[in-house]
């Protein structure tokens, strides 16, 4: 059920339950066009479409409009991977690219229309990695269109680290293919400086009993807009979708997620939290499940909490759920937007605590049991560093 | 020993774009050992008192002088005063998403006391202050007066009151919204204290009904922004019987 709480000014948080009577799942249909892997086949946004609304056209950099063009040295990728795992770099016509989704936007359609090369990451059947998989994207100024897959073969177990660094225009697809009963998680770090624009697609297909794990941690760039898409190849999948952002002044950061029960027996969990401070700190979170007619015995759950530091920063949280089967285990959502105010840091303080130790108090405690779900200790620990630095830049 | 001195306190607070004075001239020595209750009807200032004191931004202070041992407390930001021995058991204890009781009293402890709580010795002080308080050891792991009751919420104020030791303690209506079972809990935990003879205790309440568990030295009635009478524990007796009207008609102004 949808509840809100202490909702800061100027924020929104909205959610709905459909039981849809029809085929046509209004998930899909408010999108203003199917589903292509073709740029023509999607108007340009205007900016009232429903799927573009909360987004800041102007400040995309030509990625929405065909304006944006590659440039030669727009972002350098540098895969490292432990030894039995294939890298490969390939062309267009790969016939391994674009099998987990199908650009659901514009400007996924014109990263899958307009990049050169993908990068082709395999981990094979039954093969259990000890160590990450680490996926360095560095952005050198330039404008790039990337495309990248990770398959695991079956019974294959693997962490993937996505690390964004730099400065940078990007539009990239990135495919998440997993075999039967292979264990799959993934860290997208989005730690971009701050004019960097990124927007992406990550499509995960979820094979007969295997499990995805997606930590999405979004901290910099000037507009960030992800679309986290999960769907299943058969029973018995699981997927956890997990998220942190911290959106810092004038910073857009936007994650659109899609959990597709297209199969039976299948579970989802999506939690994703934000951290907000600053004037014109937006955060929107978009939370689409849809529970197909034959998904029987889906269990889901979706989750969006957000943390208002200080005046003047705005999140639009939407979490949907639509349901064509009552022949599920529990289906269920909450979204809350709450605000660190005035009182919180009169008690914290009135016990002794300093201004900045009672901020970072509350901040840590609010990401602690997500920062936990990681898994990779490097990563932890530099975001928990990252949590302490944005606090600090506040404070100065 | 130490000594909080309120010398011709004046306090204002903005209120529909207008400035009110709530304090019109506050005089008060509370010293180490002694119990002090603060008395009177709703809206007389006593919360007013009572968060100027522990420094809360709402409330500007215009004249008068606060000192704790000398110190100058006015000049002292919140936490500057607490670290100074200052502790307020607030009426309405606010809700802290994410951070857990232990957490909390731990971080706490360790600002006030200015070094981390050996952690071995620490834990069997808290559980051992929870216990005396009839608190379920769970209540530890539970988000800061995130879902508490009335009773849990004063109940977290006086763990912290044990724990922290302050050299001056203000309650704010401590036993407001208590039944009789946590009033007399908190009581009980508020003269543990008391017994140390190591806190000074500004105890305001708008009924007598704390009265019977904590004995206090000195009664004042407070109305209109100031003390308008003082006298012993026989004051109190008399408030019980004939109510505040003799200090709210006529007299000082609303």
């Amino acid at each position: 059920m949808a509840e809100a709480q202490n909702l800061p000014v100027g924020s929104t948080t909205a959610g709905a339950i459909a039981v849809a009577a029809e085929a046509d799942s209004t998930v899909a249909t408010r999108m203003s066009a199917p589903p292509s892997f073709d740029v023509a086949d999607f108007p340009v946004p205007n900016g009232r479409e429903e799927e573009w609304r909360f987004t800041p056209l102007e400040r995309l950099r030509g990625l929405h409009d065909g304006t944006a063009v590659a440039t030669g040295t727009g972002v350098k990728v540098d895969v490292q991977a432990p030894e039995g795992v294939t890298v490969e770099t390939v062309g267009r016509d790969d016939a391994r690219l674009g099998r987990a989704g199908t650009p659901v936007d514009r400007i996924a359609a014109q990263a899958y229309s307009a990049f050169e090369q993908a990068s082709v990451v395999t981990v094979p059947k039954e093969t259990a990695l000890t160590e990450p998989i680490r996926i360095a994207v560095h952005g050198e100024g330039g404008t790039a269109f990337g495309h990248t897959v990770v398959e695991l073969g079956a019974f294959a177990e693997a962490v993937v680290v996505i690390d964004h660094t730099g400065d940078a225009v990007l539009a990239a697809n990135v495919d998440y293919v997993l075999g039967d009963g292979a264990k799959l998680t993934v860290v997208s770090v989005q730690d971009w400086d701050d004019k960097a624009v990124h927007v992406a697609q990550h499509n995960a297909v979820v094979g007969r009993d295997a499990s995805f794990k997606s930590v999405v941690v979004t901290f910099g760039g000037d507009v960030v807009r992800l679309h986290p898409r999960v769907n299943y190849a058969g029973t018995g999948g699981e997927a956890e979708l997990f998220g942190l952002y911290f959106t810092d002044k004038g910073q857009h950061q936007e994650h659109r997620l899609l959990v597709d029960h297209n199969e039976p027996h299948c579970k989802s969990n999506v939690v994703y939290k934000g951290a907000l401070q600053g004037d014109d700190a937006h955060a929107v979170w978009i939370g689409d499940v849809l529970i197909e007619a034959r998904a029987e015995g889906t269990d889901t759950y979706e989750m969006n909490r957000n943390l208002v530091l200080t005046d003047g920063a705005r999140v639009d949280s939407v979490p949907n759920l639509e349901i064509e089967t009552g022949e599920i285990v529990g289906a269920g959502h909450a979204s809350a937007t709450g605000r660190f105010d005035d009182e919180q840091l009169f008690y914290l303080m009135a016990r002794g605590i300093p201004e900045y130790e009672a901020r970072r108090l509350v901040v840590r405690g609010f990401f602690a049991e997500l920062v936990q779900q990681i898994g990779v200790a490097d990563i932890e620990e530099r975001l928990l560093a990252k949590i302490d630095e944005e606090l600090e830049a506040s404070v100065a | 020993m130490a000594t909080l001195e309120i010398r011709d306190l004046h306090v204002t607070v903005e209120a529909d774009n207008a400035t009110k004075e709530i304090l019109k001239g506050v005089d008060l020595t509370v010293k180490q050992g002694e119990t002090h209750a603060i008395m009177g009807p709703n809206g007389s200032g006593k919360s007013t008192l009572a968060y100027s004191l522990a420094g809360h931004p709402k409330y500007t202070i215009t004249g008068g002088t606060v000192t704790l041992d000398g110190e100058d407390v006015i000049e002292m930001s919140v936490d500057e005063r607490a670290r100074a021995g200052l502790f307020l058991a607030m009426q309405y204890p606010v809700e802290v998403p994410g951070v857990s009781v232990s957490n909390f009293l731990r971080t706490s402890a360790t600002a006030i006391r200015g070094e981390a709580p050996k952690l071995r010795t620490w834990v069997k002080e808290v559980k051992e202050a929870m216990e005396r308080l009839n608190m379920d050891p769970s209540f530890a792991e539970r988000n800061v007066n995130e879902g508490f009751s009335g009773g849990e919420k004063k109940r977290h104020e006086i763990l912290q009151l044990e724990l922290l030791k302050p050299k001056v303690a203000i309650l704010d209506e401590t036993d407001s919204g208590l039944d009789v079972d946590a009033l007399r809990v908190v009581s009980e935990g508020v003269n543990r204290v008391r017994e140390t003879g190591e806190v000074g205790t500004l105890l305001i309440t708008h009924y007598t009904r704390i009265l019977r568990y904590i004995k206090p030295d000195h009664v004042h009635v407070f109305a209109g922004g100031k003390i308008v009478e003082s006298g012993g524990a026989e004051l109190a007796d008399k408030l019980e019987n004939e109510g505040y009207e003799a200090y709210t008609k006529g007299g000082a102004s609303a």
